[in-house]
This record gives structure tokens, sequence and C-alpha cells, in this order.
């Protein structure tokens, strides 16, 4: 039995339900105990690090000093997040004096995606399928954070990543080929600029559409949000059909035969049930 | 007279930037790379590499109030594909810094109050509630009607907490707050 220390950020308690459903559901399956980090709090996400240096460093590191209690990596789903906490464990080395509770620089990250690409648990994912994806061709959207910056990802393939699309593939299904793996998909500008995010997800939910793809697929609360939602002008756009988005961890529940991926994808604002349907997937 | 560049304005606002960003913004030799792969550029007052060299020509009023340094979505595109390994992303969060150490006014004004609400949001209860941030920013705003139908249907598929679930580490929170409206330690 694997253990990891989960940090499920803010909007895996609100907005992004069925991520943090779907990741425990995929965790218990796999045999991967999640303990919760007792007493976290927000990392400050965009907010924080468009401030002030000494709030975009102090409110990651303080869930990194209780972290380290405790002699485990710390999985986290939210690329926002992860991203956050990446940045400020550099950036304390410069600023360590904006320290708030002593940290030794112990504790592992992982964001999620890259946590269960790892060899061992692809081989475990494997043993463990009872529903191939047969017949679904996905778009995988990794966005911005998942791969950027580089020097704080690992990630090599950084301008056309491809390790959901592997992913996907162990698991039957068909990743398509396609140039907008890593755009922006416009983030928190969502409430403030609306128009900016309608702009930039209609071109990359067009462009999924125009490669071939049944769905997207993505582990980004932010993306997910913005492509989920914003799909009401596509057809009056010219568009002949909506494409469900999901989380990769959705997708892997459904591969494993979780009981509960109804009530996860019951969650999501464009439909996914009717395609899932069709393919016989559900 | 006011275009023209005093080399004092220029070395002030440059060794400002350069301090605040640690990014050596002087390597800049002016590709275009940054811009031409920016996916918020149309809806910029000044191109990124225009930002770059209007730091290096010291102004300071036109950088730290355009439209610009709100609208960039730190995709971070602009950083990674800069051949002169130049942090484009980080320049655009000093210059936030420092816009909002000076009380600088932007027309993209809506953006800094929403880092402010959400910032609200957090030192309260350490955890953001989305809902209460949502309802906050559309008090200040008045724009109420804006995505109501989708508020609706989030709730109605229960992505929406309609009740805050508590406070969390209280302490600290109010401590690491206290450091920067204090500017402590800067």
């Amino acid at each position: 039995m694997k253990e990891v220390t989960y940090y499920p950020g803010c909007s895996l308690h609100g907005t992004a339900r069925e991520y943090d459903e779907s990741f425990r559901g995929v965790a218990s399956i796999l045999g991967i105990n999640l303990y919760e980090l007792e007493d976290w709090t927000c990392c400050g996400s965009t907010a924080a690090h468009c401030t002030d240096e000494a709030l975009a460093i102090a409110l990651p590191m303080r869930n990194l000093s209780l972290a380290e209690k405790y002699d485990r990596e710390m999985v986290i789903p939210c690329v926002a997040c992860y991203s956050r906490f990446k940045a400020a464990c550099e950036e304390v080395k410069e600023h360590p004096e904006y320290l708030i509770l002593p940290y030794e620089g112990k504790v592992k990250i992982k964001y999620a995606l890259d946590f269960l690409s790892e060899e061992e648990s692809l081989k475990n994912l494997l043993s463990k399928g009872v529903k191939p994806l047969k017949n679904l061709s996905v778009a995988c959207y990794y966005g911005c954070l998942a791969v950027r910056p580089p020097k704080l990802t690992e990630v090599k393939n950084y301008e056309y990543p491809e390790h959901m699309d592997r992913l996907m593939e162990l698991m039957g299904a068909k990743a398509v080929s396609w140039s907008y793996k890593t755009d922006c998909c416009g983030a928190s500008l969502v409430m403030t600029r609306t128009d900016i995010v309608t702009h930039l997800t209609q071109k990359i939910l067009s462009a999924a559409i125009e490669a071939g793809a049944d769905c997207i697929v993505t582990g980004c609360t932010m993306c997910h949000s913005n492509l989920d939602t914003r799909q009401e002008d596509l057809t009056s756009k010219g568009e002949k059909r909506k494409i469900p988005v999901f989380y990769f961890t959705e997708l892997m529940g459904l591969y494993l035969g979780h009981r509960e991926v109804k009530k996860w994808l019951s969650r999501h604002i464009t439909d996914p049930m009717k395609l899932l349907t069709e393919k016989g997937l559900i | 007279m006011g275009n023209q560049i005093s080399p004092e304005k220029v070395s002030s606002f440059l060794e400002e930037v350069l301090q605040e960003s640690n990014v050596n913004i002087r390597a800049c030799f002016q590709c275009q790379k940054c811009s031409a792969g920016c996916p918020v550029v149309s809806a910029m007052d000044i191109m990124p590499h225009q930002i770059i060299r209007q730091i290096q020509y010291g102004r300071k009023d036109k950088v730290l109030s355009s439209r610009t340094i709100w609208i960039c979505a730190s995709c971070h595109t602009c950083s990674t594909r800069c051949p002169n390994d130049i942090d484009v992303a980080k320049v655009m969060d000093s210059l936030r810094h420092l816009s909002l150490r000076y009380n600088y006014k932007t027309p993209e004004e809506e953006i800094p109050l929403f880092h402010r609400v959400f910032l609200e949001n957090i030192k309260s209860s350490g955890r953001v509630h989305e809902l209460s941030l949502i309802m906050r920013y559309k008090l200040k705003t008045k724009d109420f009607f804006k995505d109501a139908t989708l508020g609706w249907e989030m709730f109605r598929r229960g992505k929406i907490k309609i009740m805050p679930a508590g406070s969390y580490g209280t302490k600290d929170v109010k401590k690491i707050f206290q450091v920067y409206e204090k500017g402590e330690r800067r």
C-alpha cells in the first residue's frame, strides 16, 4: 500500500468536486492511501503571485511546513496549486525571511498526472483495468502549468507533451494529434475578462473537434471549468456539436470500473453521458 | 521633451525592476518571440517585447499603468521560448507588485480588484470559498447578471457550496497577512 500526503486545494472542495472524487476513487482502486493534509490552507493562487512576493511564498510554504512532519511525498491534483508550490520552493531560496513556519525542504511535491503516469503506477493500472476505452478518440489538453515553466515541471517535451496521451492509449483510447495541447485557456481572467476566455476556449474546442476528437481530457481545474462551461456559443458559431471535457482521473475511473463514475460525470455542464453511451462505455 | 530619455530616469526604473524581479532584462535583443507566442497579446496595449524595451527606457508611468501587466495570464509561453532566457512572466509579476505598491491606476481595474477580493477571502478563513468570493466581487462590480444562469446550473450539479466550511490555519494566515500589509522584511 503506497501512502502519500494529499493536498486538494480550494477548487477540489468546490467547483472541481468531481476531480477530487475521481482522484480519490482511482487512488483507492490502485491501492494508494491518501492522507489529506490537516488544516491545509489556500496556496494563494494567481491573486497572491500577482500581488506580492511575501504572500506568494508564505501561503504555499506554510502547507509544506505542515507536510514535512510526515515522511511522505505530497500529491496535488490542481495544477495551479502545484505550480505555486513549485515556484515558492524556488523563490524561498532567495527570500527565506518569508517563511512563517520552519521548513527544511524535504517534501517531494508531485502533480497527480505525473504521479499516476509513473511506470509502476501504469503497470498497476493495466493489471486492474476492466473496461478498455475502445473507440474513444481523445484530445489531451495539458494547458499551461502542467508543462510550463519546464524548469519547474521538469517536463521534457513541453511544446508537445505526450505523457497524458500515453496514459490514454494504454487504457485503449485513441489520442489524436493536435496543435493546442499546451495553449492557454485564459484561466482566471474568466471572472474579469470573460471575453478573452471565451475567445481562447472557442479556438481550443474547435481545434479538438477539427482533429476528430470525441472529447477533451485535462488535469487542470481552470481549464476544465473554462472548456466545460463555455460551449453555449459554440453551435451558434458554426460548430456542429459540443465536445465533452473529462478530467483524466474520470476516464481512469471508468477504465477501472469504479461504481461512482456516473455521479462524477453528472456534475459536468456539457453532458458526457450521450457520448459514452454511444461508445458502449457506460 | 516628454518623450526624451533622461539617464537618471532610465537607471532608476530599470534598476528597480531588476531588483524586484532578479531577471536580466538587459539581455533582450527584441526578437519579439514573446509577443509572437502570447495568447492574450490582442487585448494588450503594449506588447510584451515592448514592455521590456519601455523598462529599458525608464518609462515607469507608462509601464505601471498599462493594461498589459494585468492582461498577462501568466501562461509562461514567453519565458519558455525566450532565446535569452528572460523570464518575462516573472517580470510581469514584478511590474504588478510595483504598480500596486505605487498605487498606479489601470484601465483594467477589475483584475486587481478581483485579486484583492480573492486575498480577502483567504485572509478571512484560510481557504477560498468560491460563492462568497463571487458574491463579494459582484457586489463591487455591480454586474449581478453575468453568468447567473451558469451559476445556477453549477449549483444544481452540486459544484457550489453555500456555506464556507470553517476557518483554517487561522494564526499562521493572520501572521502572513500582517507581514504583507506592513510591508515588513521587504
